[in-house]
């Protein structure tokens, strides 16, 4: 690193703890004037933690924030606003059924005897957006121009109101490629008025494209700040993913073990602007693991597989057969199971028992005039919670009360419930404690054993290279590499996620 | 185990609200409990609280599972009104009275299939959805009444609304057999808990392959059913159909009963007897009020300091207060 001028802002051993996770554990990052510095990490990693304790929505449990060497402490955002870190989010903060001018000044307009002075304001306003390279209709409402003006806007307000660190967060996830590179304009206008940028992002191009430094973080852990230019995409996605390219031995046994006739293939299988038509077939006792960075259509393959979202076209046939799957009923018909990423938004049902959380899809797939009595429910659940070891005191009680790694435990129970053919992992493992940790993996496994067909997706390379007979890779909405047998290392998988990146401005 | 629920479920706060209620009502007019035998029916204070409750009680008894579901049927007064309408303009034009009833059902579940579809397939929130037939319902009422009040003389609907079956006054009846089978349609199948799960995270029950929007049309029609079943009683008991008042506010009152029944506005875990048990409470404070002597004017600033009272006792604070003294309670004998 360059010594000799201050950062405009830094963090210096931050500390944030929500319950007993450590969210953050002590780190540093400093951003200087007339940067744009990339910060990156998976999902959990803390990026937005440390965000939100930059801009004052969080206090730090730990560490201090300094402005232009100042120590600082904002109690609230509009606080740091104030003495000039602004931020602009993905989904634009601002009133869509007002003018572009008025949300420009909205709160601070120029006025005259208390009368707001509409004149000056569209003046101003023009002449500021002028400078952003914008001419624009300012009296329209700003519903009515794209999302990539409405950032534009939005930065500029921004910018307008704090004037020294812009932290701009995802901004580039609902833009199309023109619209980037009209964004990345505007940054290259304010990186040369001397403005501090923070980006956070998934796109690794656009990391490449527009930022100087880069500060990776992975599970609340200070990974390392580097200058861009002294990097590779695939150094960059290692220090992501925590693989040491040395490590590239494999436990070795997986893919050679015996594998069942095909149970479930997805073929041409695709949504427009979600993830392009893929092939998959997966066999009878076999994993199947899915990696690739955040936002490279992973997710949205798994929902694709399940009818969350409808596929385009293409065909989906279980044991041979051919089956429709518009819908999630349709698949846990056909014997698919599927534990999503986001637990608390879409698995748990947090005001229900555990005993009914278990037993719920098992229910649906009966049907309503089939229910289970109490009894049948407490024999379900009572199974699989032992074979899971999921700790609670009771299975009356509120899943909601269970530890993240319980709760998971539940939402496996409740699809080995339905005695599955093929079952879908989103993320199994994520943000869960090491002793549920192992004994998902040792399910995984176990299941395996048993003839299933699992599909895994995770961010932990140790992970799927551990338990994969197969792996696929996903890069930018696409299935781009099948590898096999000696090809399942981490290194291998880090390089196809990270080939080409880079290359594309 | 058995006998330690039915304690747990008589020491629920509603109950104590109903019996402090009754015992005011007992204070205030001390004749309150008095039942005589006439004419081959029960009447007294009590019977008239149960027979008064008797509509809202089945508003609240669709309402309940419309509100389990994270909605609400703001609509039911509205439907009342055109079910009580459609039923006196049709016997009063002669058609058999089996048939007016069957025609004003059905145009109950017309009503509450409606609001399912606005709320499952175009995606409303259910606050809004429901408000279009709440203000259009009355109307589409008043139409078919062409604005007058349709007075009938038929013996059935007359019936419905004032009869009495083994010495109870008919709407008891009615409620209380709505009560029964709604309370076994939805605990010895697995809708209830399928209605829960959908309250409680729409999106989850998605993911487990619940058919939410088959449960959603079914609930909110099925509110429109019971919201026909009141309306008919109500018109049968002023013997004529009132497009403009008939079920005017009781939309609110059903809220309110499955409220107090201890259903959260949040959705998840209801009660559909609980709700009853709430629709009885605000009787009982209408009649109470009524026959206390005190002038109406009270009614209303009353009833709402006893509904806080009742909200407050059903908090999570009071919860975790009661909790506190009755482990208290079981640790000192030993």
């Amino acid at each position: 690193m360059t010594a000799g001028d201050t950062p405009v802002v830094e963090a210096r051993g931050i500390v944030k703890i929500f319950g007993q996770h450590r969210a953050l554990d002590g780190v540093d990052f400093a951003v200087r004037a007339g940067e744009v510095h990339a910060l990156l990490g998976e999902n959990g990693a803390g990026k937005s933690t440390l965000i939100k304790i930059l801009t004052g929505a969080y206090q730090p449990d730990g560490g201090e924030v300094l402005l232009n060497g100042a120590p600082v402490r904002f109690s609230d955002p509009l606080q740091a606003q104030g003495q000039g870190i602004g931020t602009v989010y993905q989904e634009v903060n601002l009133l869509p059924n007002r003018s572009v001018a008025e949300n420009l000044f909205l709160g601070h307009q120029p006025t005259r005897f208390g009368i707001v002075q509409r004149k000056v304001i569209a003046a101003q306003a023009r002449e500021l957006l002028a400078t952003y390279g914008l001419e624009i209709d300012v009296k329209a409402e700003l519903g009515s121009y794209s999302v990539a003006v409405q950032q534009i806007v939005a930065i500029a307000r921004a910018v307008e109101l704090s004037g020294k660190v812009l932290v701009l967060d995802e901004p580039t996830a609902s833009l199309d490629r023109n619209e980037v590179a009209k964004l990345f304009e505007v940054i290259g206008r304010l990186k040369a008025r001397g403005l501090a940028i923070i980006f956070i992002t998934h796109f690794l191009d656009q990391v490449f494209a527009v930022a100087d430094r880069v500060t990776i973080l992975r599970n609340g852990q200070l990974i390392g700040t580097r200058d861009l230019s002294a990097l590779t995409a695939t150094e960059v996605v290692r220090m992501m993913l925590g693989k040491d390219l040395a490590y590239d031995q494999r436990t070795l046994g997986v893919a050679e073990s015996v594998q069942g006739p095909v149970r479930v293939e997805f073929r041409g299988i695709g949504r427009a602007g979600r993830v392009a038509p893929f092939t998959l077939s997966l066999h009878e006792g076999e994993v199947v693991g899915v990696a690739g960075l955040l936002g490279s259509g992973r997710t949205e393959m798994a929902r694709l597989m399940f009818g969350v979202d409808a596929s385009d076209g293409g065909e989906v046939t279980v044991g041979g057969r051919s089956v429709t799957i518009r819908n999630p009923q349709q698949a846990v018909a056909a014997g698919f199971g599927f534990c999503p990423e986001d637990r608390k938004l879409d698995g748990i049902f947090g005001e229900l028992s555990v005993r009914e959380n278990i037993i719920i899809a098992l229910q649906a797939k009966l049907g309503w005039f089939r229910a289970l009595n109490r009894d049948e429910q407490n024999e379900v659940a009572g199974r699989y919670a032992e074979d899971l070891d999921i700790r609670a005191a009771n299975h009356d009680m509120p899943v909601k009360l269970l530890s993240g790694g319980n709760q998971q435990k539940v939402i496996l129970a409740r699809w080995l419930a339905i005695d599955p053919s093929f079952l879908i992992l989103d993320e199994p493992t994520r943000g869960i404690d090491v002793g549920a940790h192992a004994e998902i993996v040792r399910t995984i496994n176990r299941l395996r054993e048993e003839g299933l067909a699992l599909l895994v997706i995770s961010s932990e390379l140790d992970e799927v290279v551990a338990y994969s007979n197969r792996v696929v890779v996903m890069r930018d909405r696409e299935m781009v590499a099948e590898l096999r047998g000696e090809e399942i290392t981490p290194a291998v998988i880090v390089s196809a996620i990270a080939e080409n990146t880079g290359a594309k401005a | 185990m058995r006998r330690s629920n039915l304690k747990a479920h008589l020491l629920r706060p509603q109950f104590a609200a109903l019996a402090a209620v009754l015992f005011i009502n007992w204070l205030l007019f001390p004749g309150f409990f008095a039942i005589t035998w006439q004419d081959g029916r029960f009447f007294g204070s009590v019977i008239d609280v149960l027979n008064r409750g008797a509509p809202v009680a089945i508003l609240a008894i669709g309402m309940t599972a419309v509100i389990a579901t994270r909605g609400v049927d703001l609509s039911v007064g509205a439907v009342m009104a055109i079910s009580g309408a459609v039923a006196a303009v049709m016997v009063s034009d002669g058609t058999p009275a089996v048939v007016a009833v069957a025609v004003a059902l059905s145009a109950g579940l017309v009503c509450g299939l409606w609001n399912g579809v606005l709320v499952t397939y175009l995606d409303i929130q259910p606050i809004i959805a429901t408000l279009v037939l709440m203000v259009a319902g009355r109307g589409l009422a008043q139409l078919v009444t062409e604005g007058s009040i349709v007075t009938f003389a038929d013996p059935l609907l007359i019936y419905i609304g004032t009869g009495s079956l083994l010495g109870l006054p008919m709407p008891v009846v009615i409620a209380a057999v709505l009560m029964l089978l709604a309370t076994l349609a939805v605990r010895r199948t697995a809708l209830g808990l399928l209605i829960e799960a959908v309250g409680v995270n729409r999106s989850a029950a998605r993911f487990a392959g619940i058919s939410s929007r088959l449960l959603l049309l079914l609930v909110y029609t099925f509110a429109g059913f019971c919201a026909a079943i009141s309306g008919l009683i109500v018109a049968g008991d002023i013997r004529g159909a009132d497009a403009n008042n008939a079920g005017l506010w009781m939309e609110l009152d059903a809220i309110l009963a499955v409220v107090i029944g201890g259903t959260s506005l949040l959705g998840g875990r209801f009660s559909i007897p609980m709700s009853v048990v709430g629709a009885l409470i605000i009787q009982a404070m209408n009649t109470g009020i009524l026959i206390s002597g005190f002038s109406p004017q009270f009614n209303l600033v009353v009833k709402s300091a006893v509904i806080i009272l009742i909200l407050v006792l059903q908090s999570p604070m009071a919860a975790q207060w009661i909790a506190r003294r009755t482990t208290a309670a079981e640790r000192t004998p030993r």
